[in-house]
């Protein structure tokens, strides 16, 4: 058993208050109280703390911020650009948004404190265009910022000015990889860019830039006043601090607890109290699709990124989505695949095709019309687009299908066998492409 | 550089510095820094296979078919690399296919997931046979796909332009020619649209049409899709996605006699393949050339050869019926007689020779000994364009002689800190110096200055700055620059682009030697016709001998004389008319006869004075490759070979000698090069020019070898009075030839005349309004002298001075100066013609 006393609110601290999302409310609850403090301090002490608080990026890759901070160049010589990853689409995570929705001014005061950090006089924060609810409610923060001399020239009388804006995406999986990104917010078609050079040599408009996840930066304000030691006492060594955890699927109460990273599934099953409906759980997701499935074998995986590495996946977004007993594999993982097949940007070959080839052999074995001949062609087609492609989501996109087959092949060759039942009079095309 | 050389006695590679050493496939290898992985591999002759590679483009790394392996301080990256995108490091060590089972297979996999949604249509596509995914997949792929389901397909072909055709279907997205439109054209017309597997090449037009194969002539921004350059995407295509609307279905190139060739289509000399089948061009290619065009033409370079075989083509000598006043075909004896007699006659009142800017060196240099032998005449010109005294003295004291090694090259623009073009608009007039002025400024931040009337295209795509000027007023502002400009101008290496239009404007010469003087840059004198350095070289002008000899240098007559076998004081002293001169003298009856040479009088500064002087000339002889406005007046036409019809050379705008093989071999009468013609035709008046064959041709010029001892002092013409503008309606006019005009090597190619630039008459906002004109409405304009016709043109918006409209000049598509008889800086009337249909 767990206690419920794993909760620690830091992020999610203001949600449940009256108006959390106004000026008034953020201020009345220690808001705006961290950048004062920062603006006394030098960018250098600022990287520092960040670096001594062992913060990594909350976006999925865990790298961790301090560091990343520091690659930005010490001077002034060119124009500094941050940008915050708010385009949260990764399948299955819901925890920016409720963020932004819930505590915008959080995110906004560590735009500030970051930017001062990285000398950075704008700051863009890039949204996903599929919820206006969220870019108004930003929006409207942001207005009162300036009004409130937080935002705009010489903010808080420090010399400091900043100028934040918010963008709306136009609705592509891919514009959340950075540099895909910092094309869409240039006005380009949202496509990776050939790394190096790497954003903080020549990120947005060829300038030195940083791309932080909006978990991060909104962290980084509770650093500042409680300091690096305090954000310690979570998490562990490598990984530490709280971490917003999503739940969603077959759980009674879906939704976001907070709780220090390293937190197990069983854990958060109690706070969510438990399975939906008493019936079993069958599988999970750690961090998002793109993460390789868990079983019930995982429940005791401590969440973190070094943990969830060692049982085989990734913490990614801590997106957890879990799915009892009455769920097909396969079905599930074609259509994570049909998602991936729809979000590939198509820039290069294995990404775009394998998605495309991947789908219609998982179309065709949920149909079951499949062999036991696809289950290995599936494998190798993952083979060939995991580490071949030109950025994560080809990576990602075989995740569901390498490790559902790992842990449920018996599922899919279940539906092969249901086609072989059939009887044998169905033949394979003479060529390829003649069948249809 | 190489495996072998440079080993100490230890045996050790030694790397010099800025060099690195790495090992590949268990070789050792030293490379220069920053060199990418996969030119490393092919410099030692390990081929690995690549699509979206090009080493002229900017690395994409999109394909992902050159995957290797690399190790970087003894830990192998986590991922094979693409070798497209990774630079060499000093200890790094690669493993290609040839020994990384791991590269094999990701290399066999991207091949198959490349083939998967790949028709198998080869044996009927344009590029089967040249395929590098056909070849590429015989040679990293597997023989079988295992892909049984559903490909994807589109409707096809989709014209993008009238030339270029997309077969989406085929296509492997390696953004090739979006990258090379978008870096080296500057023309982003093209773009990828759509995301995933249904991602494609398109246009803006193209995304809203994709179920109809209709054409999508819109760039991204909705402009029509003229780029110069489109033809290029289909060269570089690894597939058969890009196909040209000339050649498509026409041809495999296995049934191919390629040849390789120079380019007759303007003075930059491009190295091409001219590739025939059955008596007939069926396209031409860019080939590699560094030096020149790198791996690049323009399209009217490219599309521009089926005037070879036009209806119109001059396949019989022809002969003149004195009493039906009909030409009559006739055998090459009696045509050589006639006209040997004829010229013989006309000799005695003096026979001028307009001789053609597009001639070979050989060509040319038989003119200019024809002229002064048989004839026996200093007036020859092969300025078939607006010329000048001024540039005579220009061309002498600048041009004449210099090579890219003295001169400027291709290779100085792009290492020039700061170019000037005056009275040239590169893209239009000289695409290729066009493409490297862009390469130097987007590479190496070359600043580029073009004094003209307005913001062209090219002062836009050459991140170029504008010295506005207004039309015979260049002198003036080029002795006046601003002093930023002119210290710009002053750095070691700049360089100064003149072009041929100079000689429109007087004074103009003279203000770019001033200029030169002054700054010390390195000065450049780029025609556009392909012939016109070889001619000055070769002595075409009235003033000069072959191998730059002066007329009035008694001492190179003499070398002139012996060394072609000539008695002493056979050659004629006196200094002879330049071409407008000629043309003066022959319509007042001066002149006894013409000999012309490829020359269209259109061309010519008036038009009408030309056909008045072939009417007047008492005997006229043409040598043509198409009938034309002077063999419809000519009392003899001799038919000559096309440039692909003959060998020789041209010498390109930096002097560079640029020698070429017969590509086309005819079996009908036009066979015969000028030279050859004109050889046999001095023999019938008794006369041996000694140039039977172009390689004689050659042979004689190195034999009489180069003087270089004429010498002129540099022009110091003074400008002409600025035409005053007497009533509101008047207008300055700016004027240059548009490289797709329709001009006579334009000649039979649709698909080429549909990507030409829409003509319309540009002009102030201000001059519109005081016109009573406005955007899109088509405009009158007429010379300002009486006579004359007129021409109506759309009116666009510009940023020209306030008093100045600019019309494209010649060519089938431009008539200003055939119809209205004006050039650049003439006055011209301009009114309403009502709005446009």
């Amino acid at each position: 058993m767990t206690e419920v006393d794993k909760l620690t609110p830091v992020l999610t601290k203001r949600w449940l208050s009256p108006n959390s999302w106004t000026l008034r409310t953020y201020e009345q609850l220690e808001g705006y109280t961290a950048l004062p403090k920062a603006l006394r301090g030098s960018p250098e002490q600022l990287v520092q703390l960040v670096k001594d608080s062992g913060l990594r990026g909350r976006g999925g890759a865990g790298f961790p911020a301090g560091v990343k901070w520091s690659f930005m160049p010490p001077n002034e010589d060119k124009p500094h650009y941050l940008v915050i990853n708010a385009d949260e689409g990764e399948p299955g995570t819901c925890k920016d948004i409720p963020l932004m929705m819930a505590d915008p001014h959080s995110l906004i005061e560590g735009c500030v404190i970051a930017s001062y950090a990285m000398r950075a006089h704008h700051c863009f924060i890039y949204v996903r265009g599929e919820v206006p609810h969220c870019i108004r409610r930003l929006n409207a923060a942001v207005a009162e910022a300036y009004q409130a001399g937080y935002l705009g020239k010489n903010i808080l009388g420090s010399g400091f000015d900043l100028e934040l804006v918010v963008h709306a995406g136009a609705g592509a999986y891919i514009c959340g990889e950075e540099t895909a990104l910092l094309d869409s917010l240039e006005g380009r078609r949202g496509q990776p860019r050939l790394k190096p050079p790497f954003p903080a040599a020549a990120g947005l408009y060829a300038q030195p830039t940083t791309v932080n996840n909006v978990e991060t930066i909104a962290s980084v304000p509770y650093i500042v006043n409680a300091g690096a030691d305090w954000f310690r006492t979570m998490g562990s060594e490598k990984s530490p601090g709280p971490k917003i955890y999503s739940l969603s699927g077959h759980v009674e109460r879906p939704g976001q607890y907070e709780a220090p990273l390293g937190t197990t599934l069983r854990e958060l099953l109690d706070l969510a109290g438990g399975m939906k409906d008493g019936i079993p759980l069958k599988f999970w997701t750690p961090g998002g699709s793109s993460t390789p499935l868990f079983t019930a074998e995982h429940l005791d995986v401590p969440l973190d990124f070094e943990g969830a590495a060692e049982a085989g996946s990734m913490l990614g977004t801590t997106a957890l989505q879990i799915f009892n007993e009455t769920v097909s594999v396969p079905w599930a993982v074609m259509k994570w695949t049909e998602f991936y097949k729809h979000e590939s940007c198509g820039k290069c070959t294995p990404c775009r095709e394998g998605t495309y080839w991947l789908t219609q052999i998982l179309q065709r074995m949920v149909r079951g019309e499949g062999t036991e001949t696809d289950i290995d062609t599936l494998l190798d087609v993952c083979d060939n687009v995991l580490g071949r492609s030109f950025c994560a989501l080809g990576d990602g996109a075989v995740s569901p299908i390498t490790s559902g087959i790992k842990y449920f092949k018996d599922e899919f060759l279940a539906l092969c066998e249901s086609n072989r039942a059939k009887g044998a009079s169905q033949t394979e095309p003479a060529l390829a492409g003649a069948g249809s | 550089m190489t495996l072998a050389a440079d080993r100490n006695h230890e045996g050790e590679l030694e790397v010099p510095e800025g060099y690195v050493k790495l090992t590949i496939d268990g070789l050792e290898v030293v490379a220069p820094q920053g060199e990418l992985i996969i030119r490393t591999a092919e410099r030692l002759g390990i081929q690995v296979p690549r699509f979206c590679d090009h080493p002229l483009l900017d690395p994409a790394g999109a394909c992902r078919q050159c995957l290797v392996e690399v190790e970087m301080g003894g830990r192998p990256m986590p991922k094979p690399q693409a070798s497209c995108t990774v630079p060499v490091a000093d200890g790094m060590v690669v493993k290609t296919q040839h020994t990384s089972p791991v590269a094999d297979k990701a290399q066999q996999g991207v091949m198959e997931l490349l083939l998967i949604n790949h028709p198998l249509d080869c044996p009927i596509c344009d590029k089967g046979g040249e395929c590098p995914l056909q070849n590429q997949a015989m040679s990293n792929g597997r023989a079988e796909s295992r892909f049984v389901d559903t490909k994807r397909t589109f409707p096809k072909p989709l014209p993008i332009s009238s030339q270029v055709l997309l077969d989406r279907e085929r296509c492997v997205l390696c953004q090739r020619c979006t990258r090379f439109s978008n870096e080296i054209a500057g023309d982003p017309f093209i773009e990828l649209l759509e995301r995933g597997a249904g991602q494609q090449i398109g246009t803006s037009a193209t995304a809203a049409i994709a179920d109809e194969a209709e054409s999508a002539a819109n760039t991204i921004e909705g402009k029509p899709f003229q780029s110069y350059f489109s033809g290029n995407t289909i060269q570089i295509c690894p597939v058969g996605a890009l196909t040209s609307a000339a050649y498509r279905f026409r041809s495999r190139p296995f049934d191919l006699v390629s040849t390789p060739s120079i380019c007759e289509g303007c003075s930059s000399g491009c190295a091409e393949r001219v590739d025939t089948r059955r008596g007939k061009i069926m396209r031409k290619l860019a080939s590699n050339d560094p030096e020149v065009n790198e791996e690049w033409i323009c399209d009217k370079g490219r599309f521009s050869f089926p005037y070879v075989a036009a209806a119109d083509r001059v396949l019989r000598p022809q002969v003149r019926n004195a009493e039906t006043g009909k030409l009559e075909d006739a055998s090459w004896t009696e045509a050589l007689r006639v006209a040997a007699e004829g010229l013989t006659a006309a000799r005695e009142r003096g026979v001028g020779v307009l001789a053609s800017g597009r001639s070979t060196l050989e060509d040319a240099y038989a003119y200019s000994k024809f002229a002064r032998i048989a004839l026996r005449t200093n007036d020859i010109d092969f300025r078939a364009r607006a010329h000048s005294a001024e540039e005579l003295d220009f061309l002498t004291a600048k041009v004449l002689g210099t090579n890219p090694e003295t001169g400027v090259s291709f290779a100085s623009i792009e290492q020039a800190p700061a170019v000037l073009c005056v009275a040239l608009e590169p893209e239009d007039e000289s695409p290729i110096v066009f493409l490297r002025l862009r390469k130097a400024a987007r590479k190496s931040g070359t600043k580029v200055f073009h004094l003209a009337s307005w913001t062209s295209p090219a002062v836009t795509k050459t991140f170029g700055t504008l010295l506005p000027a207004v039309p015979g007023e260049e002198p003036k502002e080029l002795d006046h620059l601003d002093s930023a400009v002119r210290d710009q101008l002053s750095a070691p290496g700049a360089v100064l682009l003149v072009g041929e239009r100079a000689a429109e404007v007087p004074g103009l010469y003279s203000a770019v030697a001033r200029l030169a003087e002054s700054t010390g840059a390195k000065l450049a004198w780029i025609p556009r016709r392909a012939g016109e350095r070889g001619a000055l070289e070769a002595g075409a002008l009235p003033t000069l001998l072959p191998g730059g000899r002066a007329v009035a240098d008694a001492a190179a007559r003499t070398e002139l004389e012996t060394a072609w076998g000539l008695e002493a004081g056979a050659l004629p002293t006196e200094q002879g008319k330049d071409t407008a001169d000629i043309l003066r003298a022959a319509a007042d009856g001066e002149l006894g006869g013409l000999l012309v040479g490829g020359v269209d009088p259109d061309d010519l500064p008036d038009p009408a004075l030309a056909r008045t002087a072939l009417r007047s000339a008492g005997f006229v002889v043409s040598l043509e490759v198409r009938h034309s406005a002077v063999t419809e007046l000519a009392d003899v036409v001799l038919p000559v070979a096309a440039a692909p019809e003959k060998d020789g050379s041209f010498v390109n705008w930096e002097g560079r000698h640029r020698p070429f093989e017969i590509a086309l071999h005819r079996s009908d009468g036009a066979t015969l090069p000028d030279c050859r013609v004109l050889d046999t035709l001095a023999i019938e008046m008794d006369a041996d020019l000694f140039t039977q064959t172009p390689k004689a041709a050659t042979e004689d010029l190195l034999r009489i070898g180069y003087a270089g001892t004429a010498v002129a002092a540099a022009p110091n013409a003074q400008p002409s009075e600025q035409p005053t503008r007497s009533k509101p309606n008047q207008a300055v006019l700016a004027t240059w030839r548009e490289l797709l005009d329709g001009g006579s090597l334009q000649a039979d190619e649709p698909a080429l005349a549909g990507t030409a630039r829409t003509r319309c008459v540009r002009m102030s906002a201000n001059t519109a309004t005081e016109a009573g004109l406005r955007k899109g409405e088509l405009a009158v304009l007429s010379a300002a002298v009486d006579g004359g016709g007129e021409v109506r043109l759309p009116v666009e918006i510009a940023d020209l001075p306030d008093g100045v409209v600019w019309a494209p000049g010649g060519g089938e598509f431009g008539k200003i100066r055939r119809d209205l008889g004006v050039g650049h800086g003439s006055l011209v009337v301009l009114r309403g013609g009502g709005s446009q249909a």
